[in-house]
């Protein structure tokens, strides 16, 4: 007897955009590579129905401070570089094959060693200048602060094809016309809402910034820490994406590794739970596996060996080699 | 939501000037501003002004010199639809409209097939209007099926039920809505369906409202196309808002303005 397997195939009316990120001297920039992420046509990794012309991508993190709140096993594989940014992205690009370097610019918080705009710019060109891989530059949350640094470290990067952010509801004029003024994308900010998620979107676009050059950042949550909660606001977007909703058909951004390296499970030294120094990385790997599943197209990442699990797992969904 | 608009008629005075005089001035005015308004599909009727087919040719050719927008050849005479579709560049194209007349469906569906075009049957046969569901439920199965038979999937065949004005055939307002809902089980997925749906406020002094209010309550029963004045600002509002309700739509505090978005794709 043979039974029929059901067609389940579906197509989908339209695709998530494609944006591309870093720019090479003939593109005004000074990347050795460019990374373009985005532009499926359907769900991700179902290759069978659709198109996924670009594999997610991996940006490592970078702070412009030493970051003496990390702990121990997250900290230890970039304690040589910890105090001088350009070697750690150098290092995370070189050592640990980072797909692109997010510099946050955490020390300029005010509560954090108040870097100036000038000084977060010098450290921004540092980086640059040191990796050939395209960049996320992420200011340091302080609304105030954030206005004050980014047209400043915009224009030290300017014609480099930056991704920069984040905009939210309640800021998004100044990055907005910053971002616009200097040829960087921007990455929109809501707290776990998808309605905000679409709102903050709108407001861009009434800014009159491209809808291409938007990256949507629904808000990261921890394995066991609301995970379930943005997954299914990230398959919710993406599906309303596929379906033809322009104001969310933008490619998705998480923030594993802040999320992960706060939490409880990846850190404390439990007895029974494991070493922390194995249990950590396979915190932030598992965290990061399930947002691919939702539809993320860039992970800002810490651990090396979470980071290598990550890009394992993302050329085996993609069909590709092993390894 | 599939916005068709219904202002390239020429049952308007400035479009039977304008086929009169071969004024392309304010069909190119129409044509921008219903794309600008979201508007899918432009209906283009050359209604009394005109019986010569060469008509509706030139009023094709005036549109698409000026917008990409789909159009929506509409007319009764099947020679007048023939020489719209033969003026059409790739772009796609809706006929307006068959009727469950077998003599009607012989004709336009091979048409519909050879031009690719979805095909808009209303749910009325030679007997005329119908009166009850049942007559329109039945005409609508006929146009779906034979439509079917000639190979044109579902979602390229739209119903409509005849809307008539509430002013002077107050009942028949209740049976459209029950019709749209027994035309959304014909087939999975459903035909699309679709009313004219200004014909409802006819003559009424309170027009507007009852239009808007009549197209929330068939979108609520599956109405999913609608031929209106897109330039309308309130009535697409509600359609926004509808959408809405329906949960097709992720709500934002300016929704509308998504809403807009979504219908320029």
């Amino acid at each position: 007897m043979t039974i029929d397997i059901p067609n389940v195939r579906t197509s989908w009316p339209h695709e998530i955009n494609a944006i591309t990120l870093g720019a090479t001297p003939a593109e005004g920039g000074t990347r050795t590579s460019t990374v373009t992420v985005g532009g499926g046509t359907t769900l991700p990794f179902c290759q069978f129905e659709g198109s996924i012309p670009n594999r997610p991508v991996v940006a490592i993190e970078v702070w412009d401070i030493p970051p003496q709140t990390w702990p121990d096993t997250v900290y230890n594989p970039f304690a040589d570089v910890a105090d001088d940014p350009a070697a750690w992205a150098k290092k995370a690009v070189e050592a640990f094959g980072a797909d692109m370097i997010c510099l946050r610019l955490k020390g300029c918080d005010p509560t954090h060693g108040n870097r100036s705009p000038e000084q977060a710019a010098t450290t921004a060109r540092q980086v640059a200048d040191a990796v050939g891989v395209p960049l996320i530059i992420w200011g340091c949350g302080n609304d105030e602060k954030d206005n004050a640094l980014f047209p400043v470290v915009s224009e030290a990067l300017s014609g480099e094809n930056c991704l920069l952010g984040t905009i939210t509801e309640d800021n998004y004029q100044s990055l907005t016309t910053v971002a616009a003024a200097y040829g960087h994308k921007l990455i929109a900010e809501s707290p776990v809402d998808i309605n905000i998620a679409k709102q903050v979107n709108i407001l861009a676009l009434d800014a009159g910034f491209p809808e291409e050059q938007l990256v949507i950042f629904p808000s990261s949550g921890a394995l066991g820490y609301g995970l379930e909660y943005v997954y299914s606001i990230m398959e919710r977007l993406r599906i309303a994406g596929l379906k033809g909703d322009r104001a969310v058909a933008m490619p998705i951004l998480c923030d594993i590794g802040t999320d992960v390296w706060s939490t409880r499970e990846a850190n404390a030294p439990v007895s029974g739970w494991g070493d922390a120094k194995i249990r950590g990385p396979l915190w932030e790997a598992s965290t990061a596996q399930a947002y691919l599943l939702a539809g993320a197209d860039m992970l800002v990442m810490r651990h090396p060996d979470a980071v290598r699990l990550t890009q394992k797992t993302i050329a085996r969904l993609m069909g590709g080699n092993t390894r | 939501m599939i916005l068709i608009g219904e202002r390239i008629n020429a049952g308007f005075k400035d479009i039977a000037n304008a086929i009169r005089m071969k004024d392309p001035a304010p069909v190119k005015r129409w044509a921008i501003a219903q794309t600008e308004a979201g508007a899918a599909y432009l209906d283009v009727n050359i209604g009394a002004a005109s019986r010569d087919p060469q008509d509706m040719a030139w009023l094709v050719r005036t549109i698409q010199n000026t917008v990409s927008t789909r159009l929506s050849i509409d007319s009764t005479n099947v020679e007048v639809i023939e020489a719209g579709l033969d003026a059409i560049d790739e772009r796609g194209v809706l006929i307006n409209s068959t009727t469950a007349d077998a003599g009607k469906l012989d004709q336009l569906i091979p048409l519909a097939v050879k031009h690719n075009a979805m095909l808009l049957g209303l749910a009325m046969d030679d007997r005329g209007s119908p009166q009850d569901v049942d007559r329109r439920v039945e005409n609508g199965a006929t146009v779906f099926m034979a439509a079917v038979e000639a190979g044109i999937p579902p979602d390229r065949i739209i119903l409509d039920p005849i809307l008539m004005p509430i002013k002077f055939m107050q009942e028949q307002v209740p049976h459209v809505l029950e019709t749209i809902e027994q035309f959304t089980h014909l087939s999975d997925p459903s035909p699309h369906i679709s009313v004219g749906v200004s014909n409802v406020g006819t003559k009424a002094a309170e027009k507007g409202r009852i239009i808007r209010t009549f197209l929330v309550m068939a979108m609520a029963k599956g109405l999913d196309t609608v031929i209106c004045n897109v330039c309308d600002d309130e009535l697409i509002a509600a359609v926004a808002t509808a959408e809405l309700m329906l949960n097709r739509e992720i709500y934002t505090d300016s929704y509308i303005r998504a809403f807009l978005m979504r219908q320029a794709v």
